[in-house]
C-alpha cells in the first residue's frame, strides 16, 4: 500500500489513505465446446477459451463436441480479432503405441500459432518441450498436481508456465501454492464439481470401462439407462443403479459419484450431491492472493450456458478489480449461475474447509 | 515372480498392525510396502516407528519400500513426504507428482499406481527419474501392459495389483467423516472403527463401492490369481496383493502356490474364495468395465 499524503490544514492535520494499488485481474477462461461457444465466449468478454479436438486426445470427449482442424484454425482467428487467446486441451494420457496421435496435435497447435496446450501426460509434456519450446504449456488439471512441488517440478522439467489445479484445495492451502509456485496459477471458479482429485479418478472405468484418463469420458452416455416405474425413475449406468427418482424429484445428468446410495442402511448423496462449484463470493480472496486465471467449466454445455455464465463472471471480475473492498455479489449473478448449475445449487467446495 | 504386501490402505489400531506384520515377516511374502498413503490424520505408527518395522522386516529377510500419501495437500504433508524421500535407508515409492519432484535423480524409487503411467514414452521418462520398479495404473489391461512390456526401460521391474479391493479414486473430502455428519477436521477417526473400509451399496442393495476414509474403492476384490499364466507370460516380476484384516496369511500361500505353480490351480483359487470377503472382479486385466469379472478371459 502507498503511503498516505498528509495534508496540513490550519489548527489540523489530516490523514488520507492512498487509494489501493491497482489489482492485477485474474483472465476470465471459458469453455468452448464448439466454434458457436467460442465466439459466444468472446462477445461476452472472456479473455480466454479452452477447447479441444475431435477425438479422445482431450478429457470431454463427446460426440457432437470439440473442433476439428479447420473450426481450430477460424476459432483461433476469431479470438486473436477480439484479442482474446485460446489454450487447446491435449490432456488425456496416450495409449500404448498411440502417442503418435497426440504428438500431431501437439505440432497441430503449434503450427496454427495457439496460445497455449494444456497438456497432462508426462511423455507428452517432454515431447512438447524438446519439439516447440516456445510452445506455451499449461499444466492440466488432468496432471493431479495440487503442491507447490509438483508444479514447480514440471516447470522445471518441462517449461510449464501455468498450472491449473485440482479442485482439492481449500483456500489457504491454494494461497500457499501461489506464494511457492513458479507459475501462473489457474483455479476453477464455476461449474460441474469433481469431488475426486482430478487426473486420478478410476470410478468411471471401474463401471463402464471408460475414465476421464483413458478415453476422455466420465459416465458416458452410452452406458446410461433411463427406466421409468409407476412411482420412481431409475438410472443406471451400465446397469449399476445410480439413483431412483420419486415424481416430485428432478434428475440430473447421472455422473456416478452425484447418485444415492445405501451405506448402513441409511440412502443418501454419499459422495456428492449435483451441485455446481460457484466461487464468486471468493473473487476478492482469490484476486488477492494472486490467482492468474479463473476457469470456468463446461465444455459440454451450450452456447447459451457459455454466454450466461461468462458475462456473470466478466461483470463480477471487473467490479471486484474496480473496487475490492465494495464487492458484493449480486442477487442477479446468483440468479443467472443458478438457472445453469446442477441440481439448481451451488457450493464453495472444498475452497471451504468445511466441505472436506 | 515375487509376491509384494501392498502398503495398508486402512485405518488399524497398533496391535493389529503390529500382529498382521508379525505374520507377513512370517511368510513367503517378498516385498512389503510401509506407510500411510491414505489420510494424514490418522494417528498410525510414527515415522520412526515405521523405520523400526522396516529394520525388523528387513532382518526377517524381506525387502522393505516406503510409500508415500497418494494425494498431498499441506505443507505438513509435504514435510512429511521429504522425510520419507530423504530416509536413505529403504527405497520409496512415489504416490504423487509431489513425491517425484523429491525423488528424481536419487536411484532407486517405486512409481506407484497413483503415478499416471500409461505409456512407454511416460515410463522411460519415469525410468529416466531413477524409477527402478513401476505399477501401472489399476486401469491398464493386460494388452497394454504387454505393449509397454515390449519396449520397457533396462532393469524396469513391472508390479502388478493382482489382489484386494481397487483404489480407484481420492478426494479431499473423508466419506467415512461425511458418513457420520462429522467434517474431516474432526473426524473422530471413525474409521478405525471399519478395518476393511464402510461398504456402499445401490439402492437395490447391489455392493457397489467401498469407503475408505478420503479414498474410494470397489466393493469387488480385484483377483488376478486366474490369470497367473499371463501375468508369468507377460513377464510381470511381482503381484501385489493388498492387505485386508482377515485371512491374509492364507491369500499370500495361495498367491505363491499359484506362482509357483506347486498346488492344484482349482483348489488353490477354491481357497481364495473362502477368502475374500466380497465377490470378485477382474475386468480391468481383461480391458473391461473393472466391476466385471471374466473367467476365461
Amino acid at each position: 500500500m502507498s503511503k498516505p499524503r498528509i495534508v496540513a490544514l490550519p489548527y489540523s492535520i489530516i490523514l488520507i489513505a492512498a487509494p489501493s494499488p491497482a489489482v492485477k485481474k485474474p483472465e476470465l477462461v471459458c469453455p468452448a465446446g464448439s466454434l458457436p461457444a467460442l465466439k459466444t465466449a468472446f462477445d461476452h468478454g472472456a479473455d480466454c477459451v479452452y477447447a479441444g479436438l475431435r477425438d479422445d486426445t482431450n478429457a470431454r470427449n463427446f460426440a457432437g463436441l470439440n473442433f476439428d482442424e479447420a473450426a481450430a484454425r477460424e476459432g483461433l482467428r476469431y479470438a486473436h480479432a477480439a484479442g482474446g487467446k485460446v489454450l487447446l486441451a491435449i490432456n488425456t494420457f496416450p495409449q500404448p503405441g498411440g502417442a503418435k496421435r497426440w504428438q500431431r496435435a501437439v505440432d497441430f497447435a503449434a503450427d496454427i500459432g495457439i496460445d497455449a496446450v494444456i497438456l497432462a501426460d508426462a511423455g507428452l509434456m517432454r515431447y512438447c518441450a524438446e519439439r516447440h519450446p516456445s510452445l506455451r504449456l499449461h499444466l492440466s488439471v488432468q496432471a493431479s498436481a495440487t503442491t507447490y512441488e509438483a508444479i514447480n517440478f514440471y516447470r522445471r522439467r518441462f517449461g510449464v508456465s501455468r498450472a491449473v489445479l485440482p479442485r482439492v484445495l481449500s483456500l489457504s492451502q491454494v494461497e500457499h501454492v501461489v506464494r511457492n509456485a513458479g507459475t501462473e496459477i489457474e483455479v476453477f471458479g464455476f461449474g460441474s464439481l469433481c469431488v475426486m482429485v482430478e487426473g486420478r479418478c478410476a470410478l468411471s472405468s471401474y463401471v463402464t470401462g471408460e475414465s476421464p484418463n483413458t478415453r476422455g469420458a466420465c459416465s458416458p452416455a452410452k452406458a446410461v439407462r433411463w427406466e421409468q416405474h409407476p412411482d420412481a425413475l431409475d438410472v443406471r449406468l451400465n446397469g449399476v443403479l445410480l439413483d431412483r427418482y420419486a415424481r416430485d424429484e428432478s434428475a440430473g445428468y447421472p455422473t456416478l459419484c452425484k447418485g444415492r446410495f445405501s451405506v448402513n442402511d441409511e440412502t443418501y448423496y454419499a459422495i456428492e450431491e449435483p451441485s455446481s462449484l460457484n466461487v464468486l463470493e471468493l473473487l476478492p480472496d482469490l484476486m488477492r492472493i494472486g490467482v492468474a486465471a479463473i476457469k470456468i467449466e463446461g465444455r459440454q454445455r451450450s452456447p447459451a450456458y457459455v454466454a450466461d455464465v461468462t458475462r456473470v463472471w466478466r461483470g463480477a471480475i471487473d467490479a471486484c478489480a474496480r473496487d475490492a473492498s465494495r464487492f458484493a455479489v449480486q442477487p442477479g449473478w446468483t440468479n443467472a449461475l443458478a438457472r445453469v448449475s446442477e441440481g439448481r445449487q451451488h457450493t464453495l467446495g472444498a475452497y471451504h474447509r468445511s466441505w472436506k | 515372480m515375487k509376491l509384494a504386501i501392498g502398503p495398508l490402505l486402512y485405518y488399524w489400531n497398533r496391535e493389529a498392525l503390529l500382529d498382521f506384520y508379525g505374520m507377513v515377516a512370517a511368510s513367503n511374502a517378498d516385498i512389503v510396502y510401509l506407510g500411510e498413503v491414505v489420510c494424514s490424520r490418522r494417528r498410525g505408527p510414527r515415522f520412526e516407528e515405521w523405520l523400526a518395522l522396516a529394520r525388523e522386516l528387513r532382518a526377517a529377510g524381506k525387502e522393505v519400500v516406503l510409500s508415500g500419501q497418494a494425494l498431498i495437500e499441506s505443507e505438513a504433508e509435504l514435510r512429511a513426504l521429504r522425510r520419507l524421500a530423504a530416509n536413505g535407508e529403504f527405497a520409496v515409492e512415489a504416490n504423487d507428482a509431489s513425491a517425484l519432484a523429491l525423488l528424481a535423480d536419487r536411484t532407486g524409487f517405486v512409481a506407484g499406481p497413483h503415478i499416471n503411467v500409461y505409456n512407454g514414452e511416460t515410463l522411460d521418462w519415469v525410468a529416466g527419474l531413477g524409477a527402478k520398479r513401476w505399477v501401472p495404473p489399476l486401469e491398464l489391461g493386460r494388452e497394454a501392459l504387454r505393449a509397454l512390456q515390449q519396449t520397457r526401460p533396462r532393469g524396469m521391474q513391472t508390479e502388478v495389483f493382482a489382489w484386494g479391493r481397487l483404489p480407484l479414486a481420492f478426494s479431499a473430502r473423508c466419506f467415512t467423516a461425511r458418513h457420520y455428519d462429522l467434517p474431516r477436521d474432526d473426524c473422530r477417526f471413525r474409521c478405525l472403527d471399519h478395518p476393511d473400509g464402510l461398504l456402499l451399496a445401490t439402492r437395490e442393495d447391489e455392493p457397489f463401492l467401498n469407503l475408505n476414509g478420503t479414498q474410494t474403492q470397489s466393493a469387488r476384490v480385484h483377483d488376478l490369481s486366474a490369470a497367473i499364466d499371463e501375468l508369468r507370460e507377460i513377464g510381470v516380476d511381482i503381484l501385489r496383493l493388498s492387505p485386508q484384516s482377515s485371512h491374509m496369511g492364507e491369500i499370500i500361500s495361495a498367491f505363491r502356490a499359484l506362482a509357483d505353480a506347486t498346488a492344484d490351480a482349482d483348489e488353490t483359487r477354491r481357497r481364495l474364495d473362502a477368502a475374500r470377503q466380497t465377490g470378485a472382479c477382474n475386468g480391468y486385466w481383461y480391458d473391461k468395465p473393472g466391476m466385471e469379472y471374466h473367467a476365461d478371459g
